[in-house]
């Protein structure tokens, strides 16, 4: 059966051009995506990972407050009985310029299992769903 | 000449719709109370009599058609996984049925949930949860607990298509009156209502109508085809969108007060606009919402409970009134009809809260979004700020001296810019009680019960 990824722009961000193109490099890499758009919340992520049985959650923020609109996310994904999902999130997730290895290190320690810095294509993260959903 | 009549078995008032169909006119109406725990034929005998009696003379008719919301009306349990998708998207095809959902259910079923199932007289379970090739997991605990709890409640199961085969050998297992149809939600945010509304439509007119008393008439009647509120949203979708070249009267929004629920149905599109992102579930065309706990009668409690102490007070001070006594009496009394002015003006105050709230509920809301690309607007539900019309039917309404202030508060009253609302509507009343009738009417001649309700809505100016 196809492995289900649930992708999405989270918070007041609208940027719906890169999320279309995340969608088709992974409908055509053979992967089941629930695209749920732009200005989603972290509730819209995690109720359709629970309908659609997904296996991973890609979330996306190019707008500089992702930290702020990811923090606690997978508090809420314990809570709500799917505690074994995949994280993983890009784009630009901060503000300014800061280290991204100091950031990587929060959305580590925030539960976020991939981080991926500004400029990152999804074929590069391609590599990794593979090798996370054991394909 | 052929003759139809048109019935609507209601939960108060059996009410007749005669209609000469060569002419295209109605020939007279009445109504007459239901009588549904003696048998429900003396009360439709009655109301038949009062309609020769108006007519002056006996007549013929070649159909009767009947639709039903007698005893309770059509009581269903909708159950789902997650509160805003697969629950939502049950509760919404029940309601479009023309169903009352009085029990809703997410995620796993306890055994209490069970209880309550069987102990509410539930008519249908629909069963969902799961996009197609989404979880099946829960869908499968849900019916392994109804089964093992040998539920003998129809079940009608519109969940995930991976889990049917499982569901089926459920059903198998433990005899159950099993149904499968599609998916009510098979993509995330997708409705998909018809098979399932087919499905209970075909249930109520198999099993219900004999349980609700109305088989004891059927040498009287040709056939039971529509549970009321099924009627009522067929009637405004065809009044909205029009039939051939007979016109309709575009978008609008229908409100029908009754003693138990306040019913709300809205005929447009969530949104004209470019500049919103919507969310949510997929919202219909023609939608309908049920509030049961806002009713003259025997929902008039739940009035006063939406409200808080210091709202209370401070309409027991504006108004000279007593609320909450008020309200108990009519719980009690539930046939109470106003006999004085005092009376009137209460139950004007109560079907004004009734529609105001239900409106709350049932419209889309809006709010700013500011984004580093500027102002967005993000919706969820419909946006009714342009709808044309505004229609009330349903006894308290109808009978009001103040009609078009019941339906003013449907409007946007408050200036809330966050409430999607009418903004300046046209007002109609069902003055004779048409609209069920035409309703059914329209299963066999849709332009004439269009023609019909364009020239029998009567206009508040």
């Amino acid at each position: 059966m196809l492995k289900t990824i649930v992708i999405g722009v989270i918070g007041a961000d609208v940027h719906a051009v890169g999320n279309k193109i995340i969608e088709y490099t992974l409908v055509n890499s053979g992967y089941n995506v629930v695209n749920i758009g732009v200005l989603s919340s972290q509730e819209d992520f995690i109720n359709a990972a629970i309908e659609t049985d997904a296996d991973l959650i890609m979330v996306s923020s190019l707008y500089g407050h992702g930290e702020i609109d990811c923090r606690g996310m997978r508090e809420k994904c314990i809570e709500s009985g799917i505690e074994d999902i995949l994280l993983y999130v890009g784009g630009n997730i901060v503000v300014g310029k800061q280290d991204f290895d100091e950031v990587k290190e929060r959305f580590n320690e925030m539960g976020f299992n991939r981080v991926y810095p500004p400029g990152t294509s999804i074929d590069e993260a391609l590599e990794d769903i593979k090798e996370d959903l054991g394909e | 000449m052929s003759n139809y009549l048109l019935v609507d078995f209601g939960s108060t008032f059996t009410k007749l719709c005669a209609v000469d169909i060569d002419n295209e006119k109605i020939i007279g109406t009445s109504a007459h109370y239901t009588t549904v725990l003696e048998d429900i034929s003396i009360g439709y005998h009655n109301a038949l009599n009062l309609l020769y009696d108006k007519l002056g003379k006996k007549i013929e008719f070649e159909q009767v058609i009947a639709c039903s919301s007698a005893a309770g009306g059509l009581k269903m349990a909708a159950i789902g996984l997650v509160e805003e998708l697969t629950v939502e998207a049950a509760k919404r095809v029940c309601l479009g049925a023309g169903a009352k959902v009085d029990l809703v259910f997410s995620h796993h079923l306890t055994r209490s949930d069970i209880k309550k199932i069987k102990e509410d007289n539930i008519d249908i379970i629909l069963l969902s949860g799961g996009a197609d090739g989404g979880n099946r997991e829960n869908v499968i605990y849900n019916a392994q607990l109804l089964g093992e709890a040998g539920v003998d409640i129809p079940i009608i199961y519109a969940g995930n298509k991976s889990a049917e085969d499982n569901i089926i050998d459920i059903f198998d297992k433990y005899h159950l009156d099993g149904y499968i149809c599609d998916n009510v939600m098979p993509k995330i945010n997708k409705l998909n209502p018809k098979c399932a509304r087919n499905k209970i439509r075909e249930l109520f007119l198999k099993k219900i109508i004999e349980a609700k008393g109305i088989k004891k008439i059927e040498s009287d009647i040709d056939k039971v085809i529509l549970p009321t509120p099924n009627a009522v949203l067929q009637a405004a979708e065809l009044l909205s969108e029009g039939y051939l070249e007979e016109k309709g009267l575009g978008d609008l929004v229908l409100v029908d007060i009754g003693g138990a629920t306040t019913d709300l149905y809205s005929m447009c599109f969530a949104t004209n606009r470019s500049d919103v992102v919507l969310h949510g579930l997929e919202e219909p065309y023609a939608k309908r919402t049920v509030e049961g706990d806002l009713g003259m009668r025997y929902s008039a409690p739940g009035i006063v409970k939406s409200l808080s102490q210091r709202e209370i007070e401070f309409i027991n001070r504006e108004k000279k009134i007593d609320i909450i006594k008020e309200v108990n009496e009519r719980y009690q009394n539930v046939h109470k009809l106003p006999h004085d002015e005092r009376d009137a003006f209460i139950d004007q105050f109560l079907a004004e809260m009734c529609a105001y709230r239900a409106m709350h509920r049932h419209v889309g809301k809006i709010h700013e979004v500011m984004t580093p690309m500027g102002k967005v607007f993000n919706q969820t539900g419909k946006d009714l700020t342009n709808v044309s019309y505004l229609i009330g039917t349903g006894g308290v309404i109808i009978n009001s001296l103040n009609q078009k202030d019941i339906l003013r508060q449907m409007t946007n009253i408050l200036n809330d810019s966050s409430q999607l609302r009418p903004e300046h509507p046209e007002y109609l009343v069902d003055q004779q009680y048409i609209l069920a009738p035409m309703g059914l009417l329209s299963q066999t001649h849709p332009k004439l019960a269009l023609k019909l309700m364009k020239e029998n809505l009567k206009e508040l100016r």
